[in-house]
């Protein structure tokens, strides 16, 4: 963490390869005050991202989790009318006292809190189609007012906000304008190479070759439904490295592929690809150079 | 020049609004991008673009706009530019009304001292020469001219943002071309009407609180029932002959209707080039997968939502003539066109999913003909949102 032009920086950390345009992203969102909205392939980092912004800014995190269910107002804060009626009627606590049942949500919770916090918004796309725009105003202004007592919840340090989107629906334009956009694109190879290194620090170099000459192959072939992405390789890479599986073994066939490939279509696909199209490749280091570069 | 860039994009269909544009304003003001055009490019993407669809309209305007002067810019945007636009008087407070604000921000002043500074650049890069198109020769490319460079990660080499505009690597995300069954999903889960059918089975529980306050505390349990896509879709696809290059495309759209899970009921049937007295269960349009047309017109009501898939190219004896069908092993005394009038006819709403680029519609008569009985719309991810508004929103 370093202080430099008035705010705060993000300069990634031991545990995360982080882009250069990604950091820029996320010091662009902080110094502008403004949610930070990440998009990607399933599997790019996406979530952890947040966790690792907290940790390099040294602020507490506060996570979201958006299910289909999720409404916006439960974000701010739940008025518990269930237990009210409950202790109402069974006599249990002081019903006269709403703010005993007022609950604050992540975004109450990340308001209220003393400090800043780091606050992740995560897979909003999983919610209604009108959920974000209902947060709109609170996201501006970082501040709203619980209706059963009157109380105004201000935000006393802006938090940081981080939103993560799988693009299962569309977000609002009213939304979009309000964010900070960043894709977190497919790492290449050399950046593949250190994002590996980081989750298996003693790989054998020839090993890791021909681990991403596969990887990266299979994830050429258009039969494919689902593509592997890098957490996949992460655990596949572990299953081998368990299994002792020597460079000699990986020449011939995909080990596990089980670890990378996740539907039964996808398989079978790649069994019959053989006498289908019989591209298959001969010798794998050939294709070496083609990712290499 | 910095205004190009906004028009550039809105031209292209880029939905960026004023309120962007000043987001980007001000991440200059704060030096985000830290003189280097890599990284002002990547910032104005941040800022800008809000979808990855767009990011290769982003690159080919951003290429456009700053294609003069990227030999003479190398990496860098000078201190100077910062300087001007850290004065605040040059910096009035736009509010979205004032778009005469935003043109004087953007003014000749600011474009020549822009300029200028790339004059003086040019003498330090030693001409230079320009990089376009010579691949791994950019005179930018050393990771010394980087001055603030990339923290971490980043990329194995520097590359020059002219070159990372040019290079293209998002067209893959483009809607308007490209067909991918996650985007495909995505357009279609717009395709829903939610009503409340069915049986009482969740709780309501304002219904519950309201009722049991008005009997006097005593809890009174309401029920209600959930919330239901209630959409059917009746799908009818055209293969074999000129279909034939547009299988990849109709299997990856068959493919997400199947996976969307919010549909109520799905029925799919095949036809060749025309539809006549039968559809066939299956592509390969065997006599034993016959259904009568008239059979699925009698058994599914209006609400079913019709989408054809084809390229509407035919003869036009196909479409207007009795025994029009091309193919031998059948005869069919009642027109094609006959069974499309009846089925715009009976059901409320339907569309005609054309794989082939619109440009190409009017060079076949037939595509003429059964446009004016079905809305059509292109194969394409953007084709298909429009096909689903067609059939779900309010009519215009």
């Amino acid at each position: 963490m370093a202080k430099s032009n008035g705010f705060l920086r993000f300069a990634g950390t031991p545990g995360y390869i982080a882009s250069g345009p990604l950091v820029d992203a996320v010091n662009c969102a902080i110094a502008l005050e403004r949610p930070l909205l990440i998009k990607g392939e399933p599997g790019t980092g996406k979530t952890v991202l947040a966790r690792h912004v907290a940790e390099g800014l040294g602020m507490p995190m506060i996570s979201w989790h958006i299910k289909s269910t999720s409404k916006a107002a439960d974000g701010l804060y739940v008025y518990d009318t269930v237990q009210r009626l409950n202790d109402s009627r069974f006599g249990t606590g002081d019903v006269s006292d709403i703010r005993r049942y007022i609950k604050h949500g992540p975004l109450g919770e990340a308001f209220a809190a003393p400090e800043r916090r780091v606050l992740l918004i995560d897979e909003i796309d999983k919610a209604d189609l009108e959920f974000p725009n209902d947060l709109l105003r609170e996201l501006d202004e970082m501040r709203f007012t619980v209706l059963e007592t009157g109380d105004e919840v201000v935000a006393k340090e802006r938090p940081v906000v981080l939103i993560t989107s799988n693009n299962e629906k569309e977000l609002p334009d009213a939304f979009l304008r309000r964010c900070i956009f960043h894709f977190i694109e497919f790492p290449d190879v050399p950046l593949m190479r250190k994002i590996v290194a980081v989750h298996h620090p003693h790989l054998e170099a020839k090993l890791l070759d021909q681990v991403l000459i596969k990887f990266y192959w299979l994830r050429e072939q258009q039969e494919l439904r689902k593509k592997p992405s890098t957490s996949e390789l992460v655990d596949w890479i572990s299953a081998l490295l368990k299994a002792g599986i020597s460079p000699d073994q990986m020449e011939a066939h995909i080990p596990f592929l089980g670890a990378l490939l996740k539907k039964e279509q996808d398989v079978d696909a790649l069994q019959r690809y053989d006498e289908r199209t019989g591209k298959y490749p001969q010798r794998w280091a050939d294709l070496g150079p083609r990712y290499n570069q | 020049m910095f205004l190009d860039l906004f028009y550039g994009l809105r031209q292209q269909g880029v939905p960026v609004a004023i309120q962007e544009w000043q987001t980007f304003l001000r991440a200059l003001e704060e030096g985000l991008h830290g003189s280097s055009l890599l990284r002002f490019y990547h910032l104005g993407r941040a800022c800008l673009v809000k979808s990855e669809t767009f990011f290769d309209a982003y690159d080919r305007v951003f290429a456009k706009v700053f294609k003069g002067v990227e030999g003479a810019l190398g990496d860098k945007v000078t201190e100077e530019i910062l300087e001007w636009l850290r004065d605040p008087k040059n910096f009035p407070n736009l509010s979205p009304e004032e778009l005469a604000a935003l043109e004087r921000l953007s003014s000749d002043e600011l474009m020549r001292k822009f300029l200028e500074t790339l004059g003086e650049q040019t003498e330090r890069h030693d001409g230079g020469g320009r990089w376009v198109g010579t691949g791994g020769k950019s005179p930018y490319g050393h990771g010394g001219q980087h001055p603030t460079g990339i923290r971490v990660g980043g990329e194995g080499k520097s590359r020059s943002a002219m070159k990372v505009a040019e290079e293209r690597r998002f067209r893959d995300y483009r809607t308007d071309v490209t067909l991918d069954i996650r985007q495909l999903r995505v357009a279609l889960r717009r395709l829903r009407e939610l009503t409340r059918t069915g049986a009482e089975t969740e709780l309501d529980l304002d219904e519950t609180i309201d009722e049991t306050c008005k009997n006097a505390g005593e809890i009174e349990l309401i029920f209600r029932a959930p919330r239901k896509n209630d959409v059917r879709v009746l799908l009818l696809m055209d293969v074999g002959g000129t279909m034939d290059p547009y299988h990849a495309p109709v299997s990856r759209l068959l493919t997400a209707l199947h996976e969307e899970r919010g549909l109520r009921e799905l029925e799919a049937y095949y036809f060749h080039n025309c539809v006549y007295d039968a559809v066939y269960k299956t592509a390969r349009m065997l006599r034993a997968d016959a259904v009568p047309t008239g059979d699925i017109m009698r058994r599914l009501d209006p609400r079913w939502k019709v989408v054809f898939v084809g390229d509407a190219a035919m003869h036009p004896a196909e479409l207007l003539e009795p025994n029009g069908q091309i193919d031998p092993r059948r005869t069919s005394e009642t027109p094609g066109i006959y069974w499309l009038h009846q089925i715009a006819a009976h059901f409320d709403r339907g569309v005609w999913m054309n794989p082939e680029a619109p440009h190409d519609w009017n060079g076949y008569p037939t595509t003429r003909v059964i446009q004016r009985l079905f809305p059509m719309f292109h194969l394409s991810v953007d084709g298909l949102a429009d096909a689903v508004q067609a059939l779900v929103g309010t009519r215009t």
